[in-house]
């Protein structure tokens, strides 16, 4: 399992000294800042559910741009085969790549910690959602940065890769808010398939095992994808 | 050392490489030659595990391509075509990189590193980034890439391509000075290269081998004729003509293009068997006539480079 250590250090490096990276993690923090305290004064209530109630949306845009390099541009400037040429399998490159790129979303959700910070000072806030918050937009970062490993892993351009990722992880946001064009029979499984849905379960505070299952299975869905993906290529 | 049978590879319908045979002993350097596009990388891209074979088999020592895939992987360093290497790492950080994937333990680390950085020349370039460095040390950077575990088989695809005379010697020299010790496979389409550098050369053409063994074995096997080249001074083809036809050996006799004013350059093809060359001296010797110049040419790899892969 070693080398999985490696990949993964070595893509966060390559994060940590890219501009892409800054920008992408300011982008990030001025929507979400600009749309989380604009309405925050005007409702006068301490709590964190704007921020979270936005999260998987603007997840859904900034999470495969951050992942949309990850295989595209290995395939773009070959080294690729350098890579797999050394001893690794493909379940490590996956693997490797999926932790740095879920590991760099963690970092980009890192100064949003301000935010329940500020509101503790000027109100009475209840932890509780907020601590949820935290873990399911982890696990959504997880997920989104399967699915845009899988998006990465299908073209070597990576504007297509992005769009894809987007256009995937965007359908799963929207997809619950779209029940009544369905028969009834089918709701609850649409329900089930929405990332908004189960993200809005945890982010209430509640941690249930079949939202965290639903994570989990999204992303390994988006690894395994990626995986099957990389072994057609040769 | 490396056992391959019957090794065949389609794109889609495209037959890329299709049955090759080939037995690479221990400490062979073996230049796999062939125009663009006759199979060269692809057959080198699965001899190291990048791309599976349609059908056939390789055998590394012991191990399978396949079931043992990975543990080839660590036996093999292989520079691919133009050395696609990350473009934003440092160069120190690559090599660490690689070394860590290798499984090199920290205390060999560094040493490895600086040893391979002064046998490839990377001492001057080890803080810069891999983007911005010339062809040629990019070159060296995938070379030290491959060498770092210190593998008992070296896989080069096109090592010298694009780079200049100077960088061309200097690789050549660092392969040499590594092939005193190791297996060493390169694929190039610079034939002087393979003359230089191979102990066996292997002719791929369409996906095929046609021809395989020394240098020397395959001049010999492609034959026929040797060629002698003079130039005189104060001579009249007309004249040389005649006296040259008398000899046994000499096939044609053709004038060339005179290489200076005055001067008669004259090519003598010669059947194989036959030694002419002090016939011929003497005949210009008798004849009073200035000689110049006097070299013999077997068939140069080139031209049998040409005969076996211009067919359709």
């Amino acid at each position: 399992m070693s080398p999985v250590i490696h990949i993964f250090k070595r893509e966060f490096s390559a994060y940590m000294v890219s501009p892409v990276a800054y920008i992408v993690i300011s982008v990030f923090l001025i929507i979400t800042g600009w749309f989380f305290f604009t309405p925050f004064f005007l409702q006068n209530q301490a709590s964190l559910r704007n921020f979270f109630s936005l999260l998987p949306l603007v997840f859904s845009f900034v999470v495969p741009a951050i992942t949309m390099r990850l295989l595209s541009e290995e395939f773009s400037v070959g080294s690729y085969e350098t890579l797999l040429t050394l001893p690794v399998t493909f379940t490590d490159v996956v693997l490797g790549k999926f932790l740095a790129a879920t590991g760099f979303t963690a970092v980009m959700l890192a100064p949003t910690l301000l935010y329940p910070l500020t509101v503790a000072v000027l109100g009475s806030l209840d932890w509780g959602p907020v601590l949820g918050g935290y873990i399911g937009a982890l696990l959504l970062g997880a997920a989104f940065s399967a699915i845009g490993l899988l998006a990465s892993s299908l073209t070597r351009n990576q504007i297509v890769a992005f769009i894809v990722g987007t256009g995937i992880c965007f359908s799963l946001c929207l997809i619950d808010k779209m029940l009544f064009f369905l028969p009834r029979s089918l709701l609850g499984f649409f329900e089930y398939l929405g990332a908004d849905f189960h993200f809005q379960n945890i982010a209430k505070g509640i941690l249930d095992t079949r939202d965290i299952l639903y994570f989990i299975s999204v992303g390994f869905f988006g690894l395994y994808g990626a995986n099957l993906a990389m072994q057609e290529k040769c | 050392m490396i056992h391959v049978e019957n090794l065949t590879r389609y794109y889609d319908d495209f037959c890329a490489v299709n049955g090759i045979h080939l037995d690479i002993q221990k400490g062979e350097i073996l230049g796999l030659l062939g125009p663009n596009g006759a199979g060269k990388t692809t057959t080198l891209r699965m001899l190291t595990g990048y791309l599976q074979p349609t059908a056939g088999q390789i055998r590394v020592q012991d191990l399978a391509i396949g079931p043992d895939t990975l543990e080839i992987k660590k036996r093999i360093g292989y520079l691919p075509e133009s050395a696609p290497l990350y473009h934003d790492m440092i160069v120190y950080d690559y090599l660490n990189y690689v070394a860590d994937i290798r499984e090199l333990k920290n205390a060999q680390k560094l040493s490895r590193i600086h040893e391979l950085a002064q046998l490839c020349g990377l001492s001057s370039v080890m803080h810069k980034t891999i983007g911005e460095l010339s062809k040629g040390f990019k070159q060296r950077v995938g070379l030290a890439h491959a060498l770092m575990n210190d593998p008992e088989i070296l896989v080069l695809d096109e090592p010298t391509s694009g780079l200049d005379p100077n960088q061309i010697v200097e690789i050549r020299e660092i392969i040499r000075k590594i092939g005193r010790e190791k297996t060493i496979i390169l694929s190039t389409h610079i034939l002087s290269e393979a003359e230089a550098t191979c102990d066996r050369i292997a002719i791929i053409h369409q996906g095929k081998i046609v021809a395989d063994g020394s240098t020397l074995s395959i001049k010999q096997a492609a034959g026929r004729e040797r060629s002698i080249y003079i130039t005189l001074e104060g001579a009249d083809f007309d004249a040389v003509r005649p006296q040259l036809e008398t000899l046994a050996g000499a096939v044609g006799i053709e004038k060339l293009a005179p290489s200076g004013a005055g001067l008669l350059d004259i090519k003598i093809s010669v059947s194989s068997d036959a030694d002419i060359r002090r016939d011929i001296y003497r005949i210009i010797r008798q004849a009073d006539w200035q000689l110049l110049e006097f070299r013999q040419e077997s068939q140069t790899l080139e031209h049998i480079f040409r005969e076996l892969t211009l067919e359709n």
